[in-house]
């Protein structure tokens, strides 16, 4: 076990080392992406410019400003922005880092829950009407892009609604620190939640269908039937704890990527100024420093979400445990 | 003596596009109590659809079963979900072929044999337990307690295959259904087996219906045989008169391509010509007749009874030219 996780912990280092380079390789080294130009402003006299590239160290070789960046980035955590001069980048991505983590995991419960009861509901009654509303349901989540459900959202709870006894309750746009208020946390985030969680219920409802119904047809099912199981109880007990693990690997992955700041467009929408928002931010004005540091954030994420997927199949699966 | 199960016209038919597949048509039997049984027959003889029709227990939308199966006086065929419940892994018990994918894979042997005990039974969780460590036992598990804390794929497959018989046997089951057993198993495995199937009948007063495609597995264990060919049986016999006096053309051939253990080796078995007929072409007479060295113009129309009484055979070549052919056929 020790000898895995260790394993497990190199291959992760192995993998933020190649992430970074790459990301690194990408912005200071494509050409036209010349991050001195940017700082020094438009119409910049070449004099200026190579006075930036001076201060900012940028006239030294790659491998050079690529460990001085990691060192700043890791080390010493004073890494600057380069379009507000003097702000630390560090301390606002972990600012940020509760806000999207909040956003995600509420999301990510209800996502589970709907995902798992729709999913079961529409094996059980494969290819009867429950099973194709279900599905056609679930289609339509999956298809609805997210910003557009997530400003309709906004244009019914904080609009047109906003005065009837149905949405009054529903706080103005932004984030509440949980440590402030946990009731105000709960209401700031429970429409962002559901239209985060809509896709992904879609989503892991059909993956989990069609495992199940893959499952059913084992003969290992048969068995349980024979025993004197009832339905239910062979979908649920022995049919249900099989198909999760394709359930699992998907939302390792999901997870991850989320946290990581792919919940961007929910973000913006709902004015959560979370990861999502500041790399958006970082990437319209080409802040370098600060794209760095939140993807490096967000490969660690989908790189550490990645190795407790593989701990939870583990508890799921024991045939999981018998490998390597 | 009052029958056990009384299988009567049992038919297991399929809706497909093209109409109706009859895969056992019109298959009837019957089991005493503690008796042990062996259906033979090759793959696709409706075998297994036959014992699986008996606790309804064939997973396709689109079957259709008719007939009669009564085991102790009840009626099976169209009986409540309920009752068939009831029934299943309690009074009928069932073994399936492969070990190696009838446990469930993320629960443990005792848990999974505790689960039944518990369905049928009032035990606590705790007893269930401790009477799945006592089955393991009595099937020749050894530590099972040991045993029991593990999952299946931590097992042999002989291993499990005991594992499976004990969960069978976990609420003394009057009739146990083993569908092909030891196929899956190495030959050593396969004797310990079936050991412990014709020792059930005496512990555990089981009757048993021994599906198989192996004579020499039936030879060994039961007690009646019958022979199935295209869905029908086409020769019911104790096991001793169907070894020694066989009627059938079709026995002949099975028996025929056994290698002797004892006496003279053939240089070559011998092999049956042909194929079955497939189930939605069978022909209107004998479903043998294509394939039979000694076919006659009535073979071709009219289907053969099973005539009988101990002795039952659905042929109807007449029994002074039976032995003449048995022996042209067997020495060919």
């Amino acid at each position: 076990m020790a000898a895995t996780i260790l394993r497990r912990l190199i291959h992760m280092i192995a993998v933020l080392f190649g992430i970074s380079v790459l990301v690194f390789l990408i912005f200071f080294a494509t050409p036209g992406a010349n991050p001195a130009d940017r700082i020094a402003g438009k119409n910049a006299s070449p004099q200026t410019i190579a006075r930036v590239e001076k201060e900012f160290g940028l006239n030294r070789p790659l491998p050079v400003q690529y460990v001085i960046m990691m060192k700043k980035l890791f080390i010493s955590r004073n890494l600057t922005s380069f379009v507000n001069l003097g702000e630390k980048v560090v301390p606002q991505v972990f600012k940020a880092a509760p806000i999207t983590l909040s956003l995600v995991s509420g999301a990510a419960v209800i996502w589970i829950v709907f995902a798992i009861v729709i999913g079961a509901l529409a094996a059980a009654f494969r290819n009867g009407w429950v099973d194709r509303t279900l599905m056609v349901l679930s289609l339509i989540g999956i298809s609805m892009p997210v910003f557009w459900v997530a400003t309709m959202a906004n244009l019914i709870t904080q609009g047109v609604w906003h005065h009837t006894w149905l949405f009054s309750w529903v706080p103005p746009l932004g984030y509440v620190d949980f440590t402030a208020s946990p009731l105000g946390w709960f209401k700031a985030l429970i429409i962002p939640w559901i239209t985060l969680a809509i896709l992904y219920i879609g989503l892991y409802a059909r993956v989990l269908r069609a495992a199940l119904i893959e499952t059913m047809q084992e003969d290992f099912i048969r068995t349980a039937r024979a025993k004197g199981l009832t339905e239910r109880q062979v979908l649920l007990r022995h049919a249900l704890r099989c198909s999760l693990v394709s359930v699992v690997t998907l939302f390792g992955l999901d997870f991850g990527v989320l946290v990581g700041g792919g919940a961007l467009l929910t973000e913006v929408v709902f004015g959560l100024q979370g990861v999502g928002y500041l790399t958006y931010q970082a990437l319209e004005t080409l802040d370098l420093p600060m794209i760095m540091a939140t993807v490096i954030y967000a490969s660690v994420f989908v790189v550490v979400s990645n190795a407790v997927v593989d701990i939870v199949y583990a508890a799921f699966d024991p045939r999981m445990r018998l490998r390597r | 003596m009052s029958n056990l199960l009384d299988v009567t016209d049992l038919a297991v038919s399929f809706r497909t596009r093209s109409g109706l597949i009859r895969a056992v048509d019109g298959v009837s039997f019957s089991i005493a109590e503690r008796e042990i049984l062996g259906i033979v027959g090759e793959s696709g003889s409706g075998k297994s659809l036959t014992v699986l029709a008996i606790l309804d227990l064939i997973n396709d939308p689109n079957v259709v079963i008719a007939g009669s199966i009564r085991f102790k006086g009840t009626e099976l065929i169209g009986q409540k979900p309920g009752v068939l419940r009831r029934l299943r892994g309690g009074a009928i018990a069932m073994i399936f072929q492969d070990p190696m994918t009838a446990l469930t894979p993320v629960f443990t042997i005792g848990a999974q044999i505790a689960e039944q005990i518990r369905i049928h039974t009032e035990l606590s969780r705790h007893a269930a337990r401790s009477r799945a460590v006592d089955l393991l036992d009595a099937v020749g598990l050894p530590d099972p307690a040991r045993a029991a804390a593990r999952y299946p794929q931590e097992l042999s497959g002989g291993q499990r295959q005991r594992a499976v018989i004990a969960m069978a046997l976990s609420c003394n089951p009057a009739l146990l259904l083993a569908d092909e057993p030891t196929t899956a198993l190495d030959v050593t495995v396969q004797a310990q087996i079936l050991e412990l199937i014709r020792k059930l009948r005496d512990d555990f007063n089981s009757a048993v219906i021994l599906i198989t495609h192996n004579l020499g597995v039936v030879a060994e264990t039961a007690d009646r045989v019958a022979v199935m060919y295209s869905g029908r049986i086409v020769e019911s016999a104790s096991t001793t008169a169907l070894f020694a006096d066989p009627h059938h053309p079709y026995t002949w051939g099975l028996l025929g391509s056994m290698p002797a253990l004892d006496g003279i080796r053939r240089p070559r078995l011998a092999t049956i010509q042909g194929l079955p007929p497939a189930l939605n072409r069978r022909p209107p007479g004998c479903a043998f007749s294509p394939r039979c060295a000694f076919v006659r113009p009535a073979c071709i129309n009219a289907r053969p009874p099973l005539t009988g009484t101990e002795h039952q055979v659905a042929c109807i070549i007449p029994a002074p030219e039976r032995a003449t052919a048995r022996t042209q056929a067997l020495a060919a």
